[in-house]
């Protein structure tokens, strides 16, 4: 047993490297799945699949900086093992000390200017990027938008449109030849919180009394998902985000239907007065009627959004409910009361609301 | 440990280090540079960005006599701390107190300033950004002020009762780096507060 | 300096009182035995943090899992943060460098004894206050509770508006007192060091574990306190209504991160420091060979202090600062990569052309290479800002930092202890129970950190207390999560290992491995004096010299 163990220490003592050698390369499986084709793959937030120019640059300096590390890496990795093996006490040595040797300081030299010189290529490279994305200058067709972070959800206005919505950002797709970026302007309401879609752009933070800005140009139709970046209090981890990228006309429907004032339906009357005579319109605006509060999403257009509560929950008509009957069920520690409505006023908001298209 | 004991003696003989005192006390007066920095980037960033009023210009007075009192204590401990290594224990002591008394005018006077601003001005802490950054950064360092006076007073206790004698010199000596690094950095507030700010 | 009367046998004492062995070490002002009861105080820390990470890891290993609330969440990552680093790492080098300092120079104390017992009693009382937050900390509708605004407490989060109850003050308090231990100690090591040496050690000749904790509290003076500061002004704002960092009063929530990353980021220097000095003693006595380049470790060690204190906007990446700035922060942070690879191949030259004996101190310094180069060169991922812009406040930052804390600091931590523990107990800790523990935990590391990495890639934000299936992190989460529980059985068999051998292991001798620095010179444990006669020392390996009166280094130095 003993002897087993022994040689089974000596021989892990040379395998040793070469284990940590295989379960890095391993390693590279994943890397391989960020590049590969998943079946819904814009489900994964995946900076290597960059629709968007600032998230391209970003790109393609992160494949530089890592073909440059994994040089690095692949040298000292090779060293070390070599030292390691080479230079291990045998079995069956003689005892005496090797010869002490203090230092070198050709050596010293050496490894000192190549990595000077390596830092060097690599901050230019960077140094390229950072002016390129931060110094963008904005062209007269750019959609603006301001951004408004909440504890724990997103206010979008659209200035230059009149539209004013939450959560899910609607944009419109931007042909290279002739570009329709989207310039966003961030600002908070509360704590810290950060705009980040890694297909579209490097993240962002919305930071309060500051006024920050980025932009994204995405060339591609489809939805990104992103989510809050910046701890900002209890339901951080469901401050979610989605970017709608819309072919021009889609976008144009869908401004015209955002700058409708909210539908009104006699059947759903009973409905809209529980709405206007609970606590709901403190917080709450629909345009066109009383309500005009703005603490929490503006609600006009609640229906053309596919989920509630900055995407804790999709929106159907067992979630709306809930979420407004027991917030806490859904996303524990948001800043929407429980509403404490019986049964008869919960049906009749819900359906209220459920007119809002 | 030595190869010969005669190069062993050698490097004994020779063998001084600087004292410990002094290197920890200047090690203790580093630590409370940064922590003085801060405050002092905290009210420079600040200078302009009040919301309200009031505004330095319109309350601030220069406190010149506080600031002649405070410097000539430095003159005063250090005059102190030669007459004690010296041996002349009594000069030592008049010169420890008239350091004690004008570090206490200075204090008083820091007071007076005070009540002026809060009742009279209508400037506290919580007024505006210049009220907070000016009373907590003159307030750390009236609080440097007061635990320096804390130690003077101890050493004039025990001055009183006989108990320091020539061979304390390098204690003092060590208080005094103390002491003249609490005027140094009233040098710097007087100018970020007073002159720069206003 | 005479070996042989060194080498007394201890009396044997009659067995006293428990009361009277706890009030001795309650009591004591013996650098020796304080260094013990930090690193004794940090290990029960270091489990503690390690349950808070493991219930987070639990919560994590599924997506919109409910084994505890997010409120629970957001306590366990600020407390598990603030305790390792403030409770746990601190402690645990200020404890090995307390020990180890004086016994390396020839002294036989530190330079202030009674500040030395009442910086260990401040911290140690800062840690309990912080915890006390349990129980103590209820507000305003049962808000409260230990803090939950991140071990970065960032504005206005924790402001009075944002953050209700106590919580907040605890963490501020907690970490104020023990921050004043932390000066007191760094003044005490930089004077001992400075004012203590043994005739002969000029600083050239001091042990680079010496050399590298004079950086290191040097370093501590000057960053931990702008963190008295910025806590100093926090507390004026939630007590006396101050305006610092109050963004409704035109206060500035970036002003506070500018504070407290100039600590931050010097901190994470003043812990992995020390970490490289145990290294730097540990593989010249494996590899049977001197430090390759004393003088440039020396050098490129100052180097990272200096430049150290010019990266730490490079947490702040994504604040939205102007591009010059930005390029300023990459190009330092970029630098200090420079000074930290020399160290790495210096470490290689010591190895190569000697003789490598691999017990359990050395399988530690060895992982400690790979790790920390890996942790070097993401890190250096980090420093390229648009690509921080991606992976900062994701899963990929806490990856690599975990990667220098554990990765580097705690194995070159394990190493040390194994290579100590024989002169401070007097006794040899159990070989194959020592690679046991080094295989557990290597392989818990790994799967572990090594999957961190990807969700960040992915896009996985931290500080979640659960995510959303489908976005590619499930798995990785899910791997990530069993790697825990290796490291939980490495632990086990680290601590099992210490006590039994602690009471039957086989006496250690006073020089165990054949070293060279004077610590082994002494007993095991050294006797409370330390030395009977001051030593004399004439090169950078004294016992080197003594044992090898032929051939000795201050020939060749």
């Amino acid at each position: 047993m003993r002897e087993t163990y022994e040689k089974l220490q000596a021989q892990l003592r040379i395998r040793k490297p070469l284990v940590v050698f295989v379960f890095l390369s391993g390693c590279l499986f994943p890397v391989q799945a960020a590049f590969g084709n998943p079946a819904d793959s814009s489900q994964i937030p995946n900076m290597f699949k960059p629709v968007s120019t600032p998230a391209h640059s970003i790109f393609h300096l992160s494949l530089f900086v890592l073909t440059i590390c994994a040089v690095i890496f692949a040298v000292v990795f090779s060293l070390l093992v070599y030292s390691i093996v080479k230079f291990r006490r045998r079995p069956g040595d003689d005892g005496r000390e090797p010869p002490p040797i203090y230092g070198s300081n050709q050596v010293e030299l050496a490894w000192t200017v190549i990595p000077v010189l390596i830092v060097l290529v690599l901050f230019l490279a960077t140094a390229r990027v950072i002016h390129a994305v931060q110094s963008a200058s904005k062209p007269a067709e750019a959609v603006e938008v301001i951004a408004i972070g909440h504890q724990f959800w997103w206010e979008f206005h659209y200035p230059g449109l009149g539209v004013v919505t939450a959560n899910e950002l609607h944009v419109p797709v931007s042909d290279p030849a002739h570009p329709t970026p989207t310039f966003i302007t961030l600002l908070s309401a509360d704590t810290d919180h950060s705009f980040w879609i890694p297909q579209l752009a490097g993240k962002t933070d919305l930071i309060p009394n500051r006024v920050n800005h980025t932009w994204i140009d995405p060339n591609e139709t489809g939805m990104f998902v992103g989510q809050c970046a910046q701890y900002c209090g209890t339901q951080h981890a469901k401050m979610l985000l989605r970017v709608y990228v819309d072919s021009p006309d889609q976008f144009k429907q869908w401004v015209l239907a955002q700058t409708q004032p909210a539908q009104v339906s006699d059947a759903v009357n009973e409905g809209r007065r529980v709405f206007e005579t609970t606590a709901c319109i403190n917080c709450h605006a629909i345009s066109g009627t009383v309500a005009d509060g703005r603490f929490g999403p503006d609600l006009t257009h609640l229906m053309s959004r596919e989920t509630i509560a900055s995407g804790a929950a999709t929106n159907t008509h067992e979630n709306l409910q809930l979420w407004i009957q027991n917030p806490d069920a859904i996303k524990p520690g948001s800043l929407m009361p429980a509403m404490k409505l019986n049964e008869r006023d919960l049906a009749a908001v819900t359906a209220y609301l459920e007119t809002l298209r | 440990m030595s190869s010969t004991s005669s190069a062993a003696t050698s490097i004994e003989l020779n063998w001084v280090l600087p004292q410990r005192g002094h290197v920890g006390m200047l090690s203790l007066i580093a630590a409370e540079l940064a922590i003085f920095t801060i405050f002092v980037v905290a009210y420079l960033f600040y200078i302009g960005k009040s919301l309200t009023g009031p505004l330095p210009k319109d309350v601030l007075e220069l406190p010149i006599f506080a600031t002649i009192c405070l410097l000539s204590s430095s003159a005063t401990i250090h005059f102190a701390v030669r007459a004690l290594q010296n041996g002349k224990v009594r000069a030592f002591g008049t010169w420890w107190f008239a350091t004690m008394a004008l570090g206490f005018i200075f204090l008083g006077e820091t007071g007076r300033e005070w009540h002026h601003l809060i009742y009279e001005k209508g400037l506290t802490i919580s007024t505006n950004l210049f009220g907070t950054t000016y009373y907590s950064l003159v307030g750390l360092h009236a609080f440097h002020v007061t635990v320096g006076l804390i130690c003077l007073a101890i050493a004039m206790v025990l001055t009183l009762l006989g108990k320091v004698k020539q061979s304390h010199g390098d204690r003092v000596d060590v208080f005094s780096l103390y002491w003249h690094f609490v005027d140094a950095v009233w040098i710097v507030v007087f100018t970020v507060v007073y002159v720069i700010g206003r | 300096m005479a070996s042989e009367s060194i080498t007394l046998t201890a009396v044997q004492e009659m067995p006293r009182p428990i009361g009277s062995v706890l009030h001795d070490w309650v009591v004591t002002v013996d650098h020796k035995k304080l260094g013990i009861l930090y690193i004794l105080y940090a290990l029960v820390f270091l489990v503690i943090g390690g349950i808070e990470a493991t219930i987070m890891r639990i919560q994590l290993i599924v997506p919109h899992n409910s084994f505890v609330s997010p409120q629970v969440f957001n306590r366990m990552f600020t407390m598990h943060g603030t305790t390792m680093i403030f409770f746990a790492a601190m402690p645990i080098l200020f404890g090995f460098g307390n020990y180890l300092i004086p016994l390396m120079i020839g002294a036989r104390d530190m330079a202030f004894p009674r500040l030395n017992a009442w910086s260990f009693w401040l911290t140690a009382f800062g840690g309990l206050l912080l915890y006390f937050s349990f129980v103590g900390a209820n507000g305003l509708y049962g808000a409260g509770n230990a803090p939950d605004v991140g071990w970065f407490a960032y504005a206005p989060l924790t402001s009075r508006a944002f953050s209700v109850g106590h919580s907040t003050d605890f963490w501020t308090l907690g970490l104020l007192v023990s921050g004043f231990g932390s000066i007191g100690t760094a003044i005490n090591i930089l004077t001992t060091i400075v004012c203590m040496r043994c005739p002969g050690m000029t600083l050239g000749k001091m042990p680079l574990l010496v050399w590298l904790n004079l950086v290191m509290a040097a370093m501590v003076l000057l960053a931990i306190s702008p963190l008295t500061a910025a806590q100093i002004m926090l507390s004026l704002d939630r007590f006396l209504g101050a305006h610092f960092f109050d963004t409704q009063a035109g206060g500035s929530a970036v002003m506070w991160m500018h504070f407290f990353w100039i600590f931050g980021h010097p901190e994470v220097y003043v812990l992995v420091i020390p970490a490289f000095a145990f290294v730097s003693e540990i593989i010249p006595v494996f590899s049977r060979k001197p430090i390759f380049g004393y003088p440039v470790m020396v050098a490129a060690t100052i180097a990272i202090g200096f430049v150290g204190f010019s990266v730490w906007a490079h947490h702040m990446f994504t604040v939205g600062m102007n591009p010059y700035a930005n390029s300023f922060f990459t190009i330092t942070t970029m630098v200090i990569g420079v000074p930290t690879g020399i160290k790495i191949f210096n470490w290689i030259g010591t190895m190569w052309g000697g003789k490598i004996h691999f017990a359990t101190p050395m399988l530690f310094c060895i992982a400690f290479l790979f790790q920390f180069l890996i942790a070097g060169l993401t890190g250096i991922m980090l420093a390229a800002s648009p690509f921080d812009w991606q992976l900062g406040n994701s899963y990929f930052v806490v990856a690599h930092f975990h990667y220098v804390i554990v990765g580097a600091i705690l194995f070159a931590l394990f190493g040390a202890f194994y290579y100590w523990f024989p002169k401070m107990s007097g006794k040899m800790y159990n070989e194959r129970l020592g690679k046991l523990h080094f295989w557990f935990f290597l392989i818990g590391f790994h799967l572990t950190f090594d999957s961190m990495h990807i969700p960040g890639l992915l896009g996985m934000p931290r500080r979640i207390y659960t995510y959303e299936p489908g976005r590619g992190w499930d798995i990785w989460n899910l791997i990530c999560t069993i790697g825990v529980f290796f490291q939980i059985l490495g632990t086990a068999v680290f601590v099992g290992n210490l006590l039994w051998s602690l009471f039957k292991g086989k006496a250690a001798g006073n020089d165990p491995w054949d070293a060279w620095t004077l610590e082994w010179s002494t007993s095991s444990p050294p006797v409370e004096y330390n030395f009977a006669e001051i030593p004399v020392v004439r090169s950078r390996r004294p016992l080197w010299d003594i044992k090898h009166p032929e051939d000795p280094d201050w020939q060749y130095e």
